[in-house]
């Protein structure tokens, strides 16, 4: 290559021209790199002409000096501008290569979850706490005294004779000699409703002192002598409310489980009352829900068999004796209560069919409601 | 529970919907909870057929069936001849050929038969075909094809066909008189199949409603319907007391009572009306409306006289008792058993008798000497009715519910008379019961009623109950006008009488649970109907929220499964042995434990001192179910017989004292809230970006310390050898005070082999109740964040293997003073490079003044401490 001439204004014109079409033509970073180091690197022309300046001398050198220097920003301009589109591309091309499949197992460990009959408990008693209503909880292991005597039930009830309930054996036999009546008076509660006099006990001198009426939920474990099968176990959960106040109704009952079964059922729920009978309860009812899946229009509807209803719990107007147990006047105040148990709102409410799926401990049921329900 | 028959609930009460749906939803209306509707579902024909001939026939299969001719009447028959192939080249009769399986009827008997087109419930449509060689049309009918109660027939041909009448006597069949079944006959009307009964509940309160008469009066309160009360018959003859002059020269026969051992106060009998009928046709039958009625009620008819004592049973609600006159000497006593009495009842086995349980006797061998009845219970077989009976004793008594209870339930007893009396019988019905019994054994069978009876009446009085007129209104919550109050307790049956705004009320005989202002309440609410009670809300005083226990358990459980685990709930019952494969030493506190005195099957007879035995359980079915991995947690209680263990039973009525309370509370068992885990196999799974990790002790450790964060707490730990765990590979964890509250770790390779679960296998358990009383109330105080800069300094001691990571690094915590934020270990190394019996325990320590950056000078006299005082506790030097 001949020798470029510091005022060759054309030679360096062509230079410039060769430059960038040499940098055009480059399709890498990598072709770039040598394309530069062609024609702006120590054995480049214009290179070698930017040093012939120095040989120039006066006004030549000026014009040179003003001639080269332009070459050089023109072939700056023009690399950084085919540098700047092949990092874009290269750029673009990477995100491309590194993409990876999303739809690979991501969770390093397996998630856990709570039981449902947890988490609709708790559920239940947040809709109550959201009336001011407070969780009352008391031993499962409980006194005879609180599970029947203060609920208002006869000392022959047939639920003492062993036949429903889980006794708890008296210490050493309690004597051989004393016979069939030495027992420890002590019993697995058969339902929540113990807590309720207990409840009521421990709240009495503010509701008499202060005017608070008591009103509280009570969940929880409890027992019965059933052999387990689809439909029963012996040991289940109930939850279950007490009003305690001047002037409480049947009304206010009835607007109470209103409101708890729009709270856990939607706007639309609605509860019906049928006489029935509990020792500590009167007048006592029977609660049917409307049944949530059919709303009553269909005859071969699987949540309520058809009827239109759903029996869902006992409750009435707590029994003046039962007050009175409490230490509670019956003619200064009224109460009601209702209760109904979990494991049936579980399995009407998610279409449960089978109770051994919630006592198994297989943790595939569990896992199936996460950890709400 | 009743079945009640709708034709038959129809003569004491005008049906307004005669639909057996619409009756049922009229008497839940009032309480009486539908059951079943039963009957119905069989379409014609279905006929009364007469066997003519019968051919068994052993079959391949080892079944012997029988190819019958029945003759099912001229409309039905085919004409004689061959018949339909393949039973050609036989002449057979005018008749039809069913083949039938059953062999509990003879030639000539008189049999159900379904024929071709007709349907049996389920529905089963039936059509000829062929089997087992022949054409069957059709099929003998069973009483359980036909959707009759088992109870309906004789016990001995359950699973056999019905059979009417057996003219030969060979079969056991249902009593129907020859005379009156044709060949043809419509079987469906014969044996009432077209007639529906509803099923009902009946509430303990409500015994009167074990009869027609008491459902038909709360038929006619639901709807308003006229009531005909069935026991509004008119009495003949003359009762007679035996204390009465004339009684000791009158036909009437002997009755006294003794009860000198009342339970609870109460006299077992109040009421005992006894009357003769002499000249009776024992082998007179029952008719058929009788047989059909007692069928369609779940009552299994037996003879005239018993059919009628069960007829007049069901239909007032009153049991009776027929004895064999002749076989009865008087005067009957009643009276307590004494010690080691016994008696055959009419099941005939043999019962030994409780001092508690009332008999009715008479006095042959003496006065009172020989029992021949338990009173309400069951009869006894000596003086039973026999198909030789001419003279008949009736008796109808009214005895003390909780007597009744005892004996039925002593004696695992129950009986329909039993269940009667338990509930409350009508005092009033004795003499109408025996009045109508007899009559309809004379219609049916003859004889002649004595004119004079015993009638002992020693029932007391209802007391009557005042209640304020407007007392309804304040319970409900609705307005019933006094008006209403009034007719609605006259409609039940109460006597009313109003004075201003007081009402006394008389409840009727057969309320026995109308005691109190209360419950007439529910009388006047239910007769109006609970539909109509408005829905108030009412508003609760503003309230405190979850109390601090209440919300550390939630977020405990919300840690836990945050971390993995899966909650389960376990039985809480145990099988002592679980103690020893958890290798629990003989002497540990958690072997005090709460024994049942009546655990179901047996097999798990105390409760789990520790929730963590009976979590075992929940792995083993995961396992079981093919999970390879598997980490559960509950939140329980565990139980510890460490109260008085014995309860007593103070008074109810609001007099119970504090003193009596502590005591009640004080005879529990300890009944901690806890939360255990069981983890095994791996935590992360094989994966294809990682290598699996196992659930490790550490894990176990660092749950611990979760759920002690949720909670609010921190707590320290060491080593400890305790019962299931690893003995080198567990801690037990401590509050602040030094209270114990929690163990994890790697359990016991004996246990994990003894329970089928993985080697290596991890577990925790957190006493919860301790922690929420250590945390209720403790407010966090803040401390300001340090904004200055962290300098840090690592070491690494060489240590013997003795000295624990915790003693070193409270040792260099303690020695940095405070400057120290925090200190962290980040090696540990045992091996040649650092020699026999010891190691290498490297530390980040990490420091901050308030209010300076830190200078090298202080650093460095930090870590001259730091190295001095691991050097004289431990004999650390620093690694070269």
């Amino acid at each position: 290559m001949s020798e470029l001439h510091p005022l060759d204004a054309a030679g360096i014109e062509a230079a410039v021209a060769a430059a960038v079409r040499a940098f055009d033509a480059a399709t890498t970073l990598e072709e770039l790199k040598v394309a530069r180091l062609a024609h702006t690197g120590d054995k480049a022309a214009l290179t070698l002409a930017n040093r012939g300046i120095g040989a120039l001398d006066g006004p030549d050198k000026a014009a040179a000096g003003k001639l080269l220097g332009g070459a050089r920003a023109s072939i700056g301009r023009a690399l950084a501008a085919r540098t700047s589109v092949l990092e874009a591309e290269r750029d673009a091309r990477v995100l491309v290569e590194e993409a990876v499949d999303v739809t690979l197992p991501v969770l390093r460990a397996p998630l856990g979850a709570r039981h449902p009959l947890e988490t609709l408990q708790e559920h239940m008693c947040d809709i109550f706490v959201g009336m001011g209503w407070e969780v009352a909880e008391g031993p499962e292991v409980e006194a005879e005294w609180f599970n029947f005597d203060a609920l208002n039930f006869d000392p022959d009830h047939p639920a003492r004779a062993m036949q429903d309930t889980f006794f708890v054996a008296p210490r050493d036999d309690g004597g051989a000699g004393a016979g069939a009546s030495a027992t420890s008076g002590i019993v697995l509660r058969t339902h929540t409703s113990p807590v309720q006099v207990r409840a009521a006990l421990e709240r009495k001198e503010a509701l008499v002192e202060e005017g608070r009426g008591i009103y509280v939920i009570c969940p929880g474990k409890t027992f019965r002598t059933d052999e387990l099968d689809a439909t029963h176990t012996p040991v289940f959960h109930q939850i279950e409310g007490l009003a305690v106040d001047k002037g409480l109704t049947m009304a206010n009952l009835k607007g109470t489980l209103d409101h708890f079964a729009r709270a856990l059922f939607g706007p639309d729920a609605v509860t019906r009352l049928r006489p029935s009978f509990f020792p500590f309860t009167e007048p006592s009812a029977e609660m049917d829900l409307r049944c949530f899946v059919c709303g009553g229009s269909d005859t071969a509807c699987r949540t309520c068999r058809g009827t239109g209803w759903i029996e869902w719990g006992g409750c009435g107007m707590t029994h003046p004796n039962v007050l009175r147990a409490a230490g509670i006047d019956p003619d200064e105040y009224t109460a009601f209560a209702f209760g109904m148990g979990i494991e049936r709102t579980l399995m009407f409410r998610h279409g449960v069919k089978d109770m051994r799926d919630m006592v198994e401990g297989d943790v595939r049921f569990s896992q199936q409601f996460g950890m709400e329900v | 529970m009743p079945k009640i028959p709708l034709k038959w609930l129809a003569e004491s009460v005008d049906l307004v919907d005669k639909a057996p749906e619409a009756v049922a939803a009229a008497l839940v209306k009032v309480g009486l909870e539908e059951e079943g509707i039963h009957g119905g579902g069989i379409e014609h024909p279905l006929v009364v057929g007469r066997v003519l001939s019968l051919v068994k026939e052993e079959q391949s299969n080892g079944k012997t069936i029988n190819y019958c001719r029945v003759d099912v009447g001229p409309e039905h028959n085919d004409p004689a001849g061959p018949g339909h192939k393949p039973d050609h080249g036989t002449e057979w009769p005018t008749s039809r050929g069913i083949v039938c399986g059953a062999h509990n009827f003879v030639v000539g008997d008189y049999v159900v038969c379904i024929l071709p087109g007709g349907v049996l419930p389920g529905p089963f449509p039936i059509s000829g075909r062929k089997t087992y060689g022949h054409w069957s049309d059709g099929m003998i009918c069973s009483a359980k094809e036909l959707g009759l109660g088992e109870d309906a027939v004789p016990s001995g041909t359950t699973g056999g066909i019905i059979v009417l009448a057996s003219p030969s006597g060979e079969s056991e069949d249902l009593g129907y008189a020859v005379e009156d079944l044709t060949p043809g006959q419509d079987a469906i009307a014969l044996l009432g199949l077209d007639e529906k009964t509803i099923e009902v509940t009946i509430t303990p309160d409500r015994g009167y409603c074990f009869s027609i008469r008491g459902i038909a009066r709360e038929y006619s309160h639901s709807t308003g319907a006229a009531f005909r009360d069935p026991a509004a018959i008119e009495l003949t003859g003359t009762p007679l007391d035996p204390s009465d002059a004339a009684f000791a020269a009158s036909s009437a026969f002997p009755v006294v009572i003794e009860d000198e051992a009342p339970i609870r106060g109460k006299v077992g009998c109040d009421r005992f009306a006894a009357r003769a009928l002499r000249g009776f046709n024992p082998s007179a039958p029952s008719p058929a409306w009788m047989k059909r009625r007692l069928e369609q009620s779940g009552i299994r008819s037996i003879s005239l006289a018993v059919d009628v004592t069960n007829y007049v049973m069901l239909e007032l609600g009153q049991p009776l008792h027929a004895y064999d006159l002749a076989k009865v000497t008087a005067p009957i006593v009643v009276r307590r058993a004494s010690a080691g009495e016994t008696l055959v009842t009419l099941d005939d086995v043999t019962r030994d008798l409780s001092s508690e349980d009332l008999l009715i006797t008479d006095s042959q061998g003496g006065h009172g000497k020989r029992a021949i009845g338990m009173a309400g219970v069951m009869g006894g077989l000596d003086t039973e009715i026999s198909d030789e009976t001419v003279d008949i004793l009736l008796e109808a008594a009214h005895f003390d519910p909780i007597t009744v209870a005892r004996t039925a339930r002593r004696h695992k007893l129950g009986s329909e008379a039993s269940r009667r009396f338990e509930r409350g019988v009508d005092t009033a019905l004795p003499p109408v019961a025996v009045e109508r019994a007899l009559r309809l054994m004379q219609e049916f069978g003859g004889g002649e009623v004595e004119e004079v009876y015993t009638d002992i009446v020693n029932v007391e009085p209802r007391t009557a109950i005042t209640m304020a007129v407007n007392f309804p209104t304040t319970i409900v919550g609705m307005d019933f006008p006094a008006s209403e109050v009034v007719a609605s307790l006259e409609m039940v049956g109460c006597a009313v009488l109003r004075a201003g705004d007081e009402l006394t009320v008389t409840p009727p005989t057969w309320r026995p649970d109308l005691d109190s202002a209360i419950t007439l309440v529910e009388e006047v609410a239910r007769l109006h109907g609970y539909a109509e009670i408005p829905s108030v809300l009412p508003v609760a005083p503003p309230g405190r929220g979850l109390t601090h226990g209440q919300k550390v358990r939630r977020s405990v459980a919300r840690s836990l499964a945050d971390a993995g685990l899966t909650e389960v709930l376990t039985y809480p019952f145990m099988a002592e042995s679980r103690l020893d494969e958890c290798l629990v030493p003989a002497d540990d506190k958690r072997r005090r434990l709460v024994r049942l005195a009546n655990p179901l099957a047996g097999e798990k007879p105390v409760l789990r001192p520790r929730v963590l035995f009976t979590l075992f359980d929940a792995v083993k079915v995961n396992l079981g179910r093919g999970a390879q991995d598997v980490a559960v947690f509950e939140l329980g209680r565990g139980y510890l017989d460490t109260g008085t263990g014995a309860a007593g039973l103070p008074a109810v009525d609001g007099t119970v004292t504090e003193a009596e309370l502590a005591d009640l509370d004080a005879a529990l068992p300890e009944q901690l809230r806890m939360a255990a885990g069981i983890m095994a196999g791996a935590r992360v799974p094989a994966g294809w970006n990682q290598k699996a990790q196992p659930w490790e002790w550490t894990d176990a450790l660092a749950i611990v310390e979760t759920v002690a964060a949720a909670a609010g707490v921190s707590l320290t730990r060491r080593a400890d050898a305790y019962a299931p765990w690893h003995p080198g590979r567990a801690a037990v964890f401590a509050l602040p005070d030094g209270t114990p509250c929690a163990h994890a770790g790697e359990l016991h390779p004996k246990v994990c082999e003894t329970l089928g679960l993985p080697a290596r296998s991890v577990a925790f358990q957190v006493l919860l109740d301790p922690i929420i009383a250590a945390t209720d109330g403790a407010l966090v105080a803040a401390e300001a964040v340090n904004p200055q800069v962290l300098a840090k300094e690592d070491f690494a001691f060489v240590v013997p293997v003795a000295v624990t990571a915790g003693a070193l690094v409270d040792c260099v915590r303690e020695a940095g003073g405070d400057l120290v934020e925090d200190v962290r270990v980040f090696d540990v190394y045992e091996g040649a490079q650092v020699g026999e019996g010891l190691k290498s325990v490297a530390v980040n320590v990490r420091m901050r003044a308030t209010d300076h950056t830190l200078s090298a000078e202080e650093v460095l006299s930090v870590r001259e401490a730091v190295i001095a005082a691991a050097e004289s506790e431990f004999g650390a030097v620093l690694r070269a």
